[in-house]
């Protein structure tokens, strides 16, 4: 229950034993509906190939005690506990703290960023996942034009990102093309993707809209899947260059980076100069992004997202704003795309499913929509998480899930929900996230 | 004296289905004068108005703006965005509409999206930092600080538009849809929820604006102390035609619109007779 709605409730709240075990009664016969087949009973193929199957009822029954049990045990916990309140499930201090380290986080989270490959330059596997969620990170912010800023949900994210990679892996194999001139090849041709995606999803809104984008990232994996003269289909396209620092490679032969300055070759160049380079796109993401908040095309998303009728009465071009925004998504996006080619030097069509967009979307929704650090909190938090839970084995899942589950009731509109203004007079305050809206179109 | 009026609207039919919202209404808004679109619920003002602002398309009929320099623009052919954009023409809502997420000051930032779009040379001289764009920034953040000062919410400049009170957002609505530059100026009931202090206050930014900036005015409106007082002509509308137009004086005693608000809402009609006595 939130803070909010705890408060007006307090005094009607009903807290007789009656209504407890009631309570308790309703979640038990919920457990019992819900385990009745999923514990209770247990199949499996037998000898002959027939079904065979026998029944679990004493783990049943100790199941649905255990949550008539536990319901009764927080129900009296709450009611010990008192409302819920923000100043006592975070004390003044904590959170004085916490606005401290709030205005420091930026500004350190970029300096540790820029000595990862100091710090651990012997651990292969902490660079790789650097470079991985860095990846995602600006995937995220990409991602957040659209969802964040224009309040547009896009469920087909990753077609942007597999349009990066193809056009980069198809250009640089067919045509030898370097990675420098493909990147931004790769980003216009998916920014026009994104036109073309947004022009007829233009009319539509919220759950529609996300149904559409939702099949427009399929269409581009079918399509890709399919397309087999062109690319490969299931099979991928391999070989897919490296890239070079502007034109020097980083291999151990006499023209390689290591030659020319007179070091010992090590493996390890090519992963710190792939680690600098995303980091190096990531923040050109954010600059942009953080850029065009404060202009007029900005405003414009945030303002669609706000209210689509008023902004048609102050003769704000809808359809534009809505395009321009699908394209910047698109384009970073396709950005990360060529950048994750060229850092695989194989891709396939598996790596472009609609996984790959739901956590993107994740990572923007649980960082706080419109928040470029919020977004990046939540990259390290789902891709580094990911991994620190790795020694749960098979629990990964339910104990990620889970953290994920607190993580939203706690913080409900994101890590970081509240929106910071774009232009002010005197105070530059934020705004609270209960105004913020998150867009329906 | 055609070349008076700011708006004609001839024979504006507006259907939806087998419902005939607006009949072959006509009538036409006077140059740098306030005119109220008054009549009971459901007589089709706001509907009018979507025609005019291009949030419908009629089903017949014309609309014609005649601009300051001799233009005349068809609002009916241009719909939507552009009748702000081009046309000049601005709108609150009945049910206000500001951006609450957004500042006060963005939200007026917001209303010179256009003039703002060309000085940041389509967003890339803005993205590169141009120092023309950021005088522009500074003019157009100068002029909604003006329009701010002139609804007194200066000091609120800074605060979420959703937090205002709602007789500050109804004004800070206003102000937004001035700082679009209008030449008409389209107000679907300013003074709804406004206490007598607030309305009054409205009042007299309504003749300020009209005044000062020589905007004119189109107002649906239920307060009648506020068509009374300001408005220079009055519209009457029932069931989708006019029934009555004229001075605020010649439509209070006409017996067609006494009846008209008595057969709709008996406190309306007293309203409409005690209201100036």
């Amino acid at each position: 229950m939130s803070a909010t709605s705890a408060r007006p409730s307090h005094a009607a709240q009903p807290s007789g034993s009656a209504f407890i075990l009631k309570k308790a009664l309703i979640s038990a016969a919920v457990a019992l509906v819900l385990f009745s087949l999923m514990i209770g009973v247990r199949t499996e193929a037998g000898p002959q190939g027939g079904l065979i199957y026998w029944t679990r009822f004493g783990d049943l029954a100790a199941l649905v005690g255990t949550v008539f049990g536990g319901s009764i045990i927080i129900e009296l916990l709450r009611q010990w506990w008192g409302p819920v309140d923000k100043d006592r499930i975070v004390p003044k201090p904590v959170q004085s703290a916490m606005s401290f380290a709030g205005r420091w986080l930026a500004p350190a989270l970029l300096v540790f960023a820029f000595l990862v490959p100091v710090i651990f330059y012997n651990q292969r596997y902490i660079l790789d996942l650097s470079i991985l969620v860095l990846t995602y990170v600006m995937l995220g912010w990409g991602l957040n034009v659209v969802v964040g800023l224009a309040g547009l949900l896009d469920l087909g994210y990753v077609a942007f990102y597999a349009v990066g990679a193809y056009s980069y892996a198809l250009l640089a194999t067919n045509f030898g093309l370097s990675f420098w001139v493909c990147l931004p090849l790769a980003g216009i041709l998916a920014a026009f993707w994104g036109v073309l995606l947004g022009f007829p999803v233009l009319r539509l809104r919220g759950d529609y809209l996300a149904i559409v984008t939702l099949a427009f990232g399929e269409i581009i994996r079918l399509v890709i899947i399919n397309w087999q003269s062109l690319t490969g289909g299931p099979n991928g396209v391999s070989g897919i260059p490296r890239p070079t620092m502007f034109g020097i490679p980083l291999t151990p032969g006499d023209d390689g980076l290591a030659a020319k300055l007179g070091i010992e070759f090590s493996p390890t160049h090519r992963i710190v100069f792939l680690f600098y380079l995303i980091l190096a796109m990531a923040l050109l993401t954010n600059w942009v992004t953080i850029r065009l908040r404060r202009l007029p095309i900005g405003r414009a998303w945030e303002a669609l997202r706000e209210d689509e009728v008023a902004c048609r009465a102050l003769g704000i071009n809808v359809t534009t704003t809505k395009l321009t925004a699908f394209a910047t998504g698109a384009m970073f996006g396709g950005f990360a795309g060529a950048f994750f080619a060229t850092r695989q030097g194989f891709i396939s069509p598996e790596s472009f499913t609609f996984q790959e967009s739901a956590l993107v979307l994740a990572i923007v929704v649980l960082g706080g929509m419109g928040s470029q650090l919020g977004v990046a909190l939540a990259a390290l938090t789902m891709i580094g998480g990911f991994e620190l839970f790795r020694g749960f084995d098979q629990y990964r899942m339910l104990v990620f899930g889970i953290a994920m589950v607190l993580l939203m009731i706690w913080r409900p509109r994101g890590l970081i929900g509240h929106r910071a203004p774009t232009v002010f007079l005197e105070r530059n305050q934020a705004i609270s996230s209960d105004l913020v809206k998150e867009g329906h179109g | 004296m055609s070349s008076d009026h700011i708006l004609t609207v001839d024979r504006l039919m507006m259907r939806f289905g087998g419902i005939v919202a607006v009949n072959e209404l006509s009538f036409a808004a006077e140059r740098r004068k306030i005119t109220a679109l008054i009549g009971p619920n459901g007589a089709g003002k706001t509907t009018v108005f979507n025609c005019i602002t291009g949030f419908y398309r009629p089903s017949g009929g014309a609309i014609r703006l005649a601009h300051d320099d001799g233009r005349t623009i068809q609002l009916e052919r241009l719909g939507d965005f552009r009748i702000t954009k081009q046309a000049k023409v601005a709108r609150t809502f009945q049910n206000i509409r500001l951006f609450p997420g957004m500042t006060a000051l963005e939200n007026l930032m917001v209303a010179q999206h256009n003039a703002l779009m060309r000085a940041s040379g389509l967003t890339f001289l803005g993205l590169i930092g141009a120092p023309s764009w950021r005088a522009a920034e500074q003019r157009a953040i100068e002029l909604a600080r003006t329009w701010l000062d002139r609804v007194g919410l200066l000091s609120r400049a800074d605060d979420a538009a959703g937090n205002l009170a709602y007789g500050d957002q109804r004004r800070l609505e206003i102000a937004r849809a001035m700082c679009t530059e209008p030449v008409l100026l389209c107000l679907d009931e300013p003074a709804a929820g406004l206490n007598a202090r607030e309305s009054g206050g409205l009042n007299e930014l309504l003749l300020s604006i009209r005044n000062e900036q020589g905007t004119s005015i189109l107002l649906i409106e239920h307060d009648m102390s506020v068509v009374m007082e300001i408005s220079d002509h009055v519209v009457v509308m029932d069931y989708g035609v006019k029934i009555a137009e004229g001075t605020p004086q010649a439509v209070r005693d006409d017996p067609k619109v006494i009846a008209a608000y008595l057969g709709a809402d008996e406190e309306e009609a007293i309203a409409v007779m005690e209201s100036g006595t």
